[in-house]
């Protein structure tokens, strides 16, 4: 026997997915894992002889590592004596300065942190992750691939991301050649969008260190860490060697951010039985002493195995403010679909979009998530207004900016024409107009023309070999007449020169201003003190393109003569066949429509014809008193021969009344005005003559449409204000003519 | 004037005055001007040592000494040239190189002055050496 609701449910997207339940032995354990060891911190003569259950000479490579460059053994005395519970209420209580904490956290161990950090539930996560994060205010990283590598599609895109305002703007390449014709696109357009973004290319790290000394890109965040040794080994690094990179990309100028997060030793095959969220701090402890200023976490790639498991959405809440615990910048996932179904990842997106991260989104695809070259698109183009609204419905800065359609274009085509001039100049394979015009205005690579890609990569690798830089690039901008776009090239020059985008959680702004930890940190300290949205930049990410003016909505269709004419004060009819049809206020002068976009006069003829379908006499008054439809209807039934009268609001909604009902009772109310065609009101007419001439009458047949509520609520507002704006306070009804008399 | 850490930062608009290119060129002189006049070339645009260094100070003047010790091996890194770098980074990665590889490479990294990742890479050849992290012999 099967349930057709449990059939219905299991065509839904959710299902794709599987739930398990969990599997220690497999890592398969969001938090608190059986074999996850006590804290533990033995210091002797000032060596660490034990740490997390195990003796100094069975220390991994991690253990090691994280001994000898990241635990403060001065702090961790104090820190490692303090009760679990006491950490984690400091994590929460908004008096207890996060620079305590982050003190604090030098000193703890990686079993000590996870375990803190485990005893706090999803909303109390939210508060200490607002409170620790690093700069004072969120931003944002985009995405920008394609599946072409078009050079056209990714400047446009890079510009209209960083027009919206991403902060960072990342790409990668699907062919490794093309890197520096990437690099370069993605340079080109982001300085045309908004000065000041900055821009990686996630290649090979020799690559990488390439596109950097010539300053083609300025951060990086390809440095994998994993929390057991046989990952890490199998990852092909340890954190020496990881530490080491790190420090060779700070001396070539580059910002440089960490990954990790949780999920990936057990995809790797050796969680050697420890749950993720242990794992993960022991990864943040390494990235920490390994002096990365940050890290891209929260899952990353591996969150729909995160997700299966019970608690995973919490985890990867509690990595993130694990990491900003640990005072690091921190880029927060939500790059990689974390689900088939729209509910479930916009829930868990709200863990990071709430408080705000310094990177909400690792990534968010600028471009429709089939170009999104890093398998990423988690939240797309075509999302865009959902994440603005969703920004306006909470009043929070998730770092996206609403920009009208026509500025998008702008900068899109003004970046396209610069990478052309760029690749003109350069002497690359022609940018041709075509690819403007299609970059400009197009929705995916698919619109883009081909172009010869092998005469592509063979000059990307010829560009390499003269040495072409990010000076040459703003000097072909210059000589093409883009002057504010090589400003632009050449200032972020200048930011490598200065190298101050090296500090913790650093951005920059349009003047060349840099934000970080150091210059401009968060302070929150509960309501009133940190970053808040409001002000310029809340009236800025509330005014979406979309948003209508109610005040000129209010104005209204009342063009022309009326239809009906007002004929003195309506008296009480005796004719006990007659049925009043009782108008509000503002019907069919004011308002001439119904919400359904009706004309007020076929509605009305609509409903006499009905009554004298069914043998009654129609009378039109108008109900000039109150606009409530119960009121309208219930005078009305007053002022009717036979007791009986039909009431309708501008809006459509109309009520059948009985003169000796309470007013607020009726014998039927038609609700749903916008599904309501003329058949409708002619039904109405009808079954309003039936009650006067005592027959036996049935419900008119009406639809039922849940959603109508929500769309048209805005409407009904407005409309239903312009009828109490109608509404004349003790003014007796009035008799209607029909301008052209009523025919059935 | 004497450099505060913990007031001079951002170095780029607090004290353009103690930030020089490779070649000396004060950083109010890479512009458009200088560029169109040749005076800057590609190998121009990077942070010195001595930039490096004053960031390794803001960072331990912030509280974050991590940070500030890679900060202080990246100012000793800008030295040294690409080929090396990337030579040392292999040699890092796991069981790439012998003990005597790695010190070998610890020591030409000290003729470079790179003296503290010299130091850097000699600790990791010990851990690498009880962990089973080095190439056979």
């Amino acid at each position: 026997m099967r349930s057709r609701r449990f059939i219905s449910r299991e065509g839904r997207e959710l299902q794709s997915e599987t739930l398990v339940s969990p599997l220690p032995e497999l890592g398969l354990v969001a938090a608190g894992g059986p074999l996850d060891p006590a804290p533990e911190l033995v210091v002797e003569d000032g060596v660490v002889t034990r740490m997390d259950g195990r003796a100094a000479a069975d220390f991994d490579v991690i253990d090691r590592f994280v001994v000898a460059h990241g635990l403060d053994l001065e702090s961790a005395m104090e820190a490692m004596a303090l009760d679990d519970s006491e950490l984690a209420l400091m994590l929460v209580e908004v008096g207890v300065p996060r620079t305590e904490l982050v003190r604090l956290a030098r000193g703890l161990t990686p079993a000590k942190l996870a375990r803190v950090i485990g005893l706090l539930d999803p909303v109390e996560l939210m508060l200490a992750l607002k409170k620790l994060r690093a700069r004072r205010a969120p931003s944002n990283q985009a995405h920008v691939t394609n599946l072409k590598e078009s050079p056209a599609l990714l400047a446009a895109d890079a510009a209209e991301a960083a027009r919206r305002g991403f902060a960072e703007i990342e790409t990668t390449v699907g062919v490794a050649r093309y890197a520096p014709l990437n690099a370069i696109a993605l340079l080109v357009g982001s300085q045309t969008g908004r000065p000041g973004v900055m821009t990686q290319c996630a290649v090979e790290e020799r690559r990488n260190l390439e596109l950097a000394i010539r300053g083609l890109v300025t951060y990086a965040e390809t440095l994998s860490v994993y929390g057991t040794e046989p990952v890490f080994v199998d990852g092909d690094d340890t954190p020496w060697s990881k530490a080491f990179l790190g420090a060779a990309y700070a001396s070539r100028g580059v910002k440089v951010r960490f990954t990790s997060g949780t999920g990936s030793e057990a995809l790797m095959g050796y969680a050697q039985g420890l749950s993720m969220l242990y794992l993960e701090a022991r990864c943040l402890a390494a990235v920490r002493a390994a002096g990365s200023q940050g890290v891209q976490n929260g899952s990353i790639s591996c969150v729909a195995l995160v997700l299966s498991v019970p608690g995973g959405t919490r985890a990867i809440l509690g990595e993130n403010v694990l990491a900003a615990w640990l005072d690091l910048e921190v880029a927060s996932g939500n790059d990689a679909i974390a689900s088939h179904s729209e509910i479930r990842k916009t829930a868990k997106l709200m863990g990071q979009f709430l408080p705000g991260t310094d990177f909400v989104t690792s990534g968010y695809s600028v471009m429709p998530r089939h170009d999104n070259t890093f398998g990423g698109g988690n939240f797309d183009a075509d999302d865009l207004d959902e994440w603005l609204t969703l920004q306006r419905d909470w009043q929070v800065d998730a770092g996206i900016e609403p920009v009208s359609e026509a500025e998008v274009l702008r900068v899109r085509e003004r970046a396209a024409r610069a990478v052309q001039a760029v690749f003109g100049e350069l002497g690359l394979p022609e940018v041709s107009d075509e690819e403007v015009a299609a970059a400009t205005t197009g929705y995916d690579s698919g619109g883009m023309p081909d172009r010869d890609r092998a005469a592509d990569v063979g000059a990307a690798d010829d560009l390499l070999e003269r040495g072409v830089s990010g000076l040459d690039v703003a000097l072909a901008l210059d000589r093409r007449g883009f002057g504010e776009v090589a400003e632009a090239v050449l200032s972020m020059q200048r930011q490598r020169v200065s190298a101050d985008y090296l500090q913790t959680a650093a951005v920059i702004d349009v003047q060349g201003l840099v934000h970080s930890a150091v210059n401009d940190p968060n302070l929150y300290s509960g309501p009133g003190t940190g970053y808040r949205l409001e002000g310029e930049r809340w009236e800025l990410l509330q005014s979406l393109p979309s948003v209508v003016d109610p005040a000129e909505q209010i104005g209204g269709d009342s063009e022309g003569e009326s239809f009906v004419v007002e004929r003195g004060e309506a008296t009480k009819g005796d004719d006990t066949a007659e049925v009043v049809v009782a108008v509000g206020p503002a019907f069919g002068s004011a308002i001439r429509k119904t919400i359904n976009d009706l004309s007020h006069e076929d509605v009305l003829q609509a409903i006499c014809g009905g009554i004298r379908d069914g043998g009654g006499l129609p009378r039109v008054i108008r109900v000039r008193r109150v606009a409530d439809v119960a009121f309208i209807a219930h005078d009305g039934a007053q002022l009717s021969g036979s007791g009986i009268a039909l009431g309708i609001q501008s809006k459509g909604t109309a009520v059948i009344h009985r003169a000796d009902l309470e007013p607020l009772d009726n014998l039927e109310l038609f609700g749903m005005s916008p599904l309501y065609s003329l058949e409708s009101y002619r039904a109405m007419g009808r079954n309003a003559v039936g009650y006067a001439l005592g027959e036996q009458v049935g419900p008119v047949p009406t639809a039922l449409d849940n959603f109508a509520r929500a769309k048209l609520i805005v409407k009904t507002t407005l409309l239903h204000a312009r009828e109490t704006q109608a509404v004349r306070p003790g003014a007796a009804a009035v008799e209607l003519e029909l301008a052209v008399p009523a025919v059935s | 004037m004497t450099f505060d850490p913990k007031r001079d930062y951002p170095l780029g608009t607090q004290r353009p005055d103690l930030v020089f290119t490779p070649s000396g060129l004060p950083l109010s002189e890479v512009t458009l001007d200088s560029l169109r006049a040749g005076r800057i070339d590609g190998g121009e645009i990077r942070a010195t040592p001595e930039t490096l260094r004053l960031q390794s100070e803001v960072a331990r003047a912030a509280g974050r000494e991590p940070l500030a010790a890679s900060l202080q091996r990246a100012a000793e890194l800008a030295a040294v040239p690409d080929e090396l770098l990337l030579a040392v980074y292999t040699a890092l990665r796991p069981r790439r190189a012998t003990a005597a590889q790695l010190e070998d490479w610890a020591a030409q990294l000290e003729s470079h002055g790179a003296e503290r990742t010299a130091l850097f890479v000699r600790e990791a050849a010990g851990v690498y050496a009880e962990r089973g992290l080095l190439a056979d012999a």
